[in-house]
């Protein structure tokens, strides 16, 4: 199979124009003009394009290794920490409090110094790794500690949402100096820029959507080869694979850290552009919305995967603001369709009723 | 009127030839004219002794004056200091003679003065009070008399803690006047062996008067060494006992909490254990039973309230039948066609419990809703040591072993529970047998269902009744589930219960949060090492 299909093309042309286009039509026309993109939809299809990234990361383990995770926020959400503490670090003297070191809540604590886990936050050039890094530990520790040990299936997924479960109330507390109920906001700048800005909004979604061509090219590089096969043989008969001299929990362990550090970067670009991340990204609620992402533009597709998660966001922003005790009906109702009726997602059945159309032609013709 | 005071008359009469008889009565009569005319007396300290004299005298009317001295309701008339006890009536004030109780007349309020009480007048008042009350007829009294003493623990009381000692009848009383005398002897005043004997009565009390006597006499160094190893040995006994209750009572609330556990769990272990399905609704079925149970409720307060003591008996099968009617209708539309899919019908029965949290909340709004407990569940019992254990809790303990052993029955003897049993451990076979393998697995998601939604009749007595009820509890019992090992009724028990144990144990010592995420981490470093849970299923079954 070749690295970059005609679906996967189009894909990634669809996501340069439109990453290049909204943020050229942001910055260039005047405010007023007929094409000019607002702000507000700058920073929204940027938190859209780290959804799909995150929903890729998904698709990635879930599609390809069989391993359903329900802890996929919680990957989210630590990138998402790494990126805030470097902000939070960025503001320097100008909090509520103007603390030279010390964050606001920590002030508000009554804490005289900085916890020693927060030391070096205040440079990129650590901040920016750990946001893979500390994702990717965890993975590979819950993937060492679970796939070597052969806990599959529903287990896995249980498992997994304990995890982020408890990472949930971790985080709640005020004495784990993550901000507590709070999380970390107010964030001014990055790299020096106003986070305000119309330039580095612009420049922000598209680092989103570098990311998540990038994510979408590791991820196919990943599934295309012989690693890929493997982890399909994974997914659809692990005894066998075992059996045939493969090491299974070497392929899952990987697979699910590079998935952990993509989701990583996914919260990474997020909390600069929606200005906050709290503990309620760890909520077991979050990881189980994104597999029906994925479930709905479809399992093991990938560029389904990106589609979908745009299209239930889309959803979503849309429902929540003309009928907001309607959209957990329909994210329920979600949830039950796909399952029942369309099982491989939107771009899984696309082939199928493509086959059927031409050969309904054929027949005619 | 004339015959009410003919009999007031002889009263008095009779009473004074008893105090006559009595040895020394003479002078008691004489010694409460005396303390009763130092009551009247400005100098607080005057008024102060005629409270210790007319404590002493013993007479049956020196409590009532005393008690009337607090409440401020004793007056002394400004032209000859004589004292009455009145009741206001506007500027009239009603005269009552404080020794005789009869009625003096009435007099205006402005010929009056009140007998003025302080703080240290009123401690001594209330410490005469409880030497009087130590032999009053009503043994509440005595008893509180008793307690009180123990608190104030004075030396010039010990006369009559001696003497009530003598007379004191009742078990109870005796064991606090008891406890009482020796909160006396204990002190510095006393001879070391007394202080010794005393130390090792009040060892065997958990009042926190007791602990505190014998911290005093541990902590002066000026003690006899003796008596002071005596109080430190006393104190540790007492230390050991009360931990040992606090033990019982983390006990009790780890069971308590494992059988909330239990009653989640057992509905999920036959929908998990038995069929294999992963049902995330399974906590809605749990609030379905709570908001059954409120429905029941309101029925009851809005058509008959007397019998609201019946409301949760009924609301038991209520929530059971709404529960499982639930759960049929949940299998037929949505479960049955996922069979073998595990993690399809995870997603599917996610999105089932998301639109039951939303139509609850639409239906009964996003508040709290109330629901009572019937008389005989409210209350609790007080165990020594600030140990208490409340009788809901109780019946839950109690209610969720009965739900526990129904189901287990329900599984062995009935013929329904034969062909369950049938069908999950071999399902072909069981349809060559002729059992309709697809209603059997109606029936047994009815039958979770309907199990959880007595979980919610539970719940709602200890619990906020809320659309989010059910998520509470999930993620915990499927903890309890793959601890006690799938498919194990007795697995579920043991997990719950050492679950619920494990947690309130961990509690004191990290907080109710860390605790959890502790419990957490530990159950899945658990899973590495035991995958299949505590009790492993053997055989063919454990390859379903």
């Amino acid at each position: 199979m070749r690295l970059l299909d005609l679906k996967g093309r189009i894909f990634l042309a669809a996501l340069a124009v439109l990453a290049a286009g909204a943020a050229l039509l942001n910055l260039v026309l005047p405010e007023g003009a007929v094409l000019h993109v607002p702000n507000y939809m700058v920073g929204l299809i940027g938190k859209y394009l780290c959804f799909a990234l995150l929903a890729l990361s998904v698709d990635l383990v879930w599609g390809f290794a069989g391993i359903l995770s329900l802890g996929h926020g919680a990957f989210f959400a630590l990138g998402g920490y790494a990126m805030g503490m470097h902000l939070m670090r960025q503001i320097g003297e100008r909090g509520v409090y103007g603390h030279p070191e010390l964050p606001d809540f920590m002030v508000f604590l009554d804490w005289k110094e900085l916890p020693w886990y927060w030391h070096g936050f205040d440079s990129a050039w650590f901040a920016l790794p750990m946001c893979l890094a500390v994702p990717g530990a965890l993975a590979f520790l819950f993937g060492w500690l679970t796939f070597r040990s052969r806990v599959t299936g529903v287990y896995l997924s249980i498992i997994s949402q304990a995890m982020t479960f408890a990472l949930m109330l971790a985080f709640f507390r005020n004495d784990m100096g993550f901000g507590g109920n709070n999380g970390l906001t107010d964030f001014k700048d990055l790299f020096g820029l106003d986070l305000k800005d119309a330039g580095m909004r612009a420049g922000l979604l598209l680092a989103s959507a570098a990311a998540l061509a990038g994510g979408y090219l590791l991820c196919r590089w990943m599934t295309v080869g012989k690693f890929g096969r493997v982890l399909v043989a994974v997914r659809d008969a692990e005894q066998r694979t075992r059996f045939l001299g493969y090491r299974p929990e070497h392929y899952k362990i990987l697979a699910f850290t590079v998935s952990a550090m993509m989701a990583g970067v996914a919260g990474a670009l997020y909390v600069p552009q929606v200005g906050i991340i709290n503990p309620g990204e760890f909520s077991p609620a979050n990881s189980i919305e994104i597999v029906i992402w994925v479930a709905v533009g479809g399992r093991g597709t990938l560029v389904g995967a990106a589609l979908g998660a745009v299209l239930v966001n889309y959803a979503k922003s849309f429902l929540t603001g003309a009928a907001p005790e309607m959209w957990l009906f329909v994210l329920g109702g979600l949830f039950v369709a796909v399952t029942l009726f369309i099982p491989r997602g939107i771009l899984g059945e696309i082939p199928g009723l493509w086959a059927r159309w031409r050969d309904g032609r054929g027949h005619h013709g | 009127m004339a015959v009410r005071n003919a009999i007031f008359r002889l009263v008095l009469v009779l009473f004074a030839a008893g105090a006559c008889l009595a040895p020394g009565g003479g002078s008691a009569s004489e010694g409460i004219d005396a303390a009763l005319v130092l009551l009247a007396e400005k100098s607080a300290r005057k008024r102060q002794a005629g409270v210790e004299a007319l404590a002493a005298s013993g007479h049956p009317a020196a409590a009532p004056i005393l008690s009337a001295m607090v409440d401020g309701k004793l007056y002394y008339r400004k032209d000859d200091k004589r004292l009455f006890v009145v009741a206001k009536r506007g500027r009239e004030f009603d005269l009552f003679d404080p020794v005789a109780g009869e009625q003096a007349g009435t007099a205006p309020s402005k010929s009056l003065k009140k007998v003025k009480v302080n703080n240290r007048l009123r401690r001594a008042i209330r410490k005469a009070l409880a030497g009087l009350n130590l032999t009053h007829a009503d043994r509440g009294l005595r008893l509180e008399a008793a307690a009180g003493l123990l608190k104030s623990a004075d030396p010039g009381l010990r006369p009559a803690l001696a003497a009530a000692l003598e007379s004191e009848a009742d078990g109870d009383v005796r064991a606090a006047v008891e406890l009482a005398l020796a909160a006396v002897d204990i002190g510095p005043d006393s001879a070391p062996p007394a202080r010794i004997a005393a130390a090792k009565r009040l060892g065997a009390s958990e009042s926190p008067e007791a602990r505190a006597l014998l911290g005093r006499v541990v902590g002066d160094a000026k003690t006899d060494a003796a008596v002071r190893e005596a109080a430190r040995a006393a104190l540790q006994q007492i230390e050991d006992r009360l931990e040992l209750y606090r033990q019982f009572g983390a006990v009790f609330q780890g069971i308590s909490l494992g059988s909330v556990l239990l009653l989640a769990a057992v509905g999920l272990a036959i929908t998990f254990g038995v069929m294999g399905v992963i049902n995330m609704a399974h906590g809605e079925m749990v609030m379905v039973g709570a908001y059954a149970t409120f429905v029941v409720q309101e029925l009851f307060r809005t058509f008959a309230p007397e019998f609201f003591g019946l409301s949760l008996a009924v609301a038991v099968p209520a929530a059971f039948l709404a529960a499982a009617a639930l759960g049929v209708g949940l299998e037929r539309s949505v479960i049955r066609w996922l069979y073998g899919r595990p993690l399809e019908t995870l997603l599917a029965t996610w999105g089932v419990s998301l639109v039951l949290r939303q139509a609850v909340r639409t239906i009964f709004g996003p508040t709290n809703r109330e629901v009572g407990s019937p008389e005989w569940m409210s209350g609790a019992m007080e165990l020594a040591g600030g140990v208490a254990i409340t009788y809901n809790r109780i019946w839950i303990i109690l209610f969720s072993l009965a739900v526990l052993a129904a189901v287990m029955a329900v599984i062995r003897y009935t013929a329904f529970g034969l062909e369950m049993r049938a069908v999950t451990q071999n399902r072909p076979m069981a349809n060559a047998m002729g059992i309709r393998s697809r209603k059997v697995d109606s029936m047994t998601f009815a039958l979770g269902s309907g199990v959880a939604g007595m979980a919610g009749v539970a719940l709602s007595q200890i619990d906020n009744v809320s659309p989010n009820l059910g998520q509470a509890y999930i993620v915990d019992s499927f903890m309890v589930i793959v601890f006690g090992g799938v498919g194990n009724l007795w697995g579920v028990l043991v997990g719950a219960m050492s679950l619920g144990v494990v947690n309130k144990f961990i509690e004191p010592f990290s907080g109710a949060v860390l605790g959890k995420i502790v419990i957490l981490v530990a159950l899945i470093l658990f899973i590495q090492r035991r995958p299949q849970g505590l009790f492993a299923m053997r055989g063919r079954a454990a390859e379903l």
